[in-house]
């Protein structure tokens, strides 16, 4: 018998990514992949999996799964919360052993709002050009996880699940949230006050955020003039502000191209940050 | 002819062109030459976004190269690098009669010029497989429907703009319909998902429905 994880609860929603799909932009395909992708390369670390092997990123939590077909490492990153294996809370950034018929849960996140969650194996589900993330723009890659659903897991890599003396625990902060950012293309669209109040003021992440971009709450900030832009190609982390002033952080399922200037795009360094922001949490720029 | 970079992240830059013309005539001189450590070349109606590994292809070196690359003014013309798709369609859109009329022109006509035109497709982002088709043959710009359509089938022939598309799954839009194919121009499962890919020469062939 394979092993697989079925999914008994998938939570507010829980989708399969790996790093992505890159060399399709050109198609109108976005990168897609985990949005904390640092979060699941530690994860799949953690079991000894590659780093590109398909993990489950779940929302916030509400997530069960069971575990058959035999025993399976599998091991937590990203948000910080509880993770219950067979009613008993287990660490996170820990490789764990869940028994066949074993059942976990990843509780309401604490801190930060992504879980990843890797099985030893990777989950195997079919890649579509060449990745296995669920890319919720366009809706290519595997469907979002509904109750029932069963994930078949790939075979044992041949790495061991290495021995780890101090833990290897990274939670998201949960106050403010200082993120690097680096000139954008179209920084020069912009009023010298508007530079200057965009890296001054307070931010918060505002309700408006998921995986295609993240709307901010803040000051507004002013055009020098009012031009249109011919939509132009984009990349993760861009910080695009549209007509009304307000500032979007454009992520991993964004659109291939935007109608809106670039300000400023977030630091490679910063951007898993943005993927473990929770709305009304507060966030401020600086120069990378 | 003049290339402004503009800075796009650790991983990219992009190129500001006078116009399409010259971002066509600039992915024509950078697409055949894949260099190693390219990601995406991702043409748009000004622009042109170059997705490096830095690591292979660090972003000075890339500079230099987009700065000293040498474009011929005149695009090839030759389907060669690109190949040729012949999109069969059916003439039979709801928005024909319309279109035909506000350009002042008999639906025949417009058909007739939709047909003699070649295409080539300039850049995509709307949707997965879709291309923005430009020709030189093609003269006139289609105003956009009032209010877009909630649901555009699947295969719609379209005009907007100086562009010409083929919306390859169902999705909303404001496009002019003029026409339908069968033609699947996008399947994930291809190894070349895409029919509709930037560089791409196009030619539209009526067939009855």
């Amino acid at each position: 018998m394979t092993r697989a994880l079925v999914v008994e609860s998938p939570g507010a929603l829980a989708l399969v990514e790996d790093l992505g799909r890159p060399g399709f932009a050109h198609l109108g395909v976005t990168g897609s992949g985990a949005l904390d992708r640092g979060a699941a390369r530690l994860a799949n670390r953690l079991v000894g999996n590659r780093d590109g092997d398909a993990i489950v990123e779940v929302l916030v939590g509400g997530f069960r799964a069971r575990f058959t077909g035999g025993d399976c490492w599998f091991a937590v990153a990203g948000a910080w919360g509880p993770v219950v294996l067979d009613g008993r809370t287990v660490a996170p950034y820990t490789a764990v052993r869940a028994p066949d018929g074993g059942v976990l849960e990843l509780g309401p996140a604490v801190r930060g709002l992504r879980y990843s969650l890797a099985v030893r194996g990777g989950i195997d589900e079919a890649p579509v050009l060449g990745s296995r993330s669920r890319d919720t723009l366009s809706g290519i890659g595997p469907e979002p996880l509904a109750p029932g659903r069963v994930l078949a897991i790939g075979a044992e890599p041949e790495a061991s699940v290495p021995l780890i003396d101090q833990e290897a625990a990274f939670a998201p902060p949960d106050g403010a949230v200082t993120l690097a950012l680096r000139p954008g293309p179209r920084a020069d669209w912009f009023t010298d006050a508007a530079g200057a109040t965009f890296f001054e003021a307070s931010w918060r992440l505002s309700e408006q955020a998921d995986r295609i971009g993240a709307r901010l709450v803040g000051p507004t900030l002013e055009r020098r003039d009012a031009g249109e832009l011919a939509s132009e190609a984009t990349v993760p982390g861009s910080v695009q502000v549209a007509g009304d002033g307000r500032p979007t952080i454009l992520l991993a399922d964004r659109p291939v191209t935007g109608g809106y200037p670039v300000i400023a795009i977030v630091a490679l360094s910063s951007l898993d940050a943005v993927a473990q922001l929770r709305p009304g949490q507060e966030l401020r720029f600086r120069h990378a | 002819m003049t290339r402004r970079l503009l800075p796009s992240g650790e991983s990219a830059l992009l190129v500001e062109c006078d116009g399409l013309d010259e971002v066509l005539a600039l992915h024509d001189a950078l697409a055949p030459e894949r260099r190693p450590g390219v990601i995406e070349l991702v043409p748009a109606a000004r622009t042109l976004l170059v997705v490096v590994d830095p690591a292979v292809l660090p972003l000075e070196s890339l500079a230099t190269w987009l700065r000293r690359i040498r474009v011929d003014d005149a695009p090839a013309t030759d389907a060669a690098a690109f190949g040729e798709a012949v999109v069969p369609v059916v003439y039979d859109g709801d928005d024909l009669d319309e279109t035909a009329a506000l350009l002042h022109v008999s639906p025949e006509e417009l058909v007739a010029r939709h047909l003699a035109a070649s295409w080539r497709v300039a850049f995509g982002g709307f949707a997965p497989g879709f291309g923005y088709l430009v020709s030189d043959d093609w003269s006139f710009e289609v105003p956009r429907l009032g209010a877009p359509r909630a649901r555009v089938p699947a295969g719609a022939v379209a005009l907007a703009g100086a562009f010409a598309g083929v919306y390859p799954r169902q999705s909303p839009g404001g496009w002019r319909l003029i026409g339908r194919t069968d033609a699947v121009l996008w399947d994930a499962g291809r190894p070349e998902p895409a029919v509709l890919a930037p560089g791409r020469r196009v030619r539209f062939e009526r067939v009855r429905g």
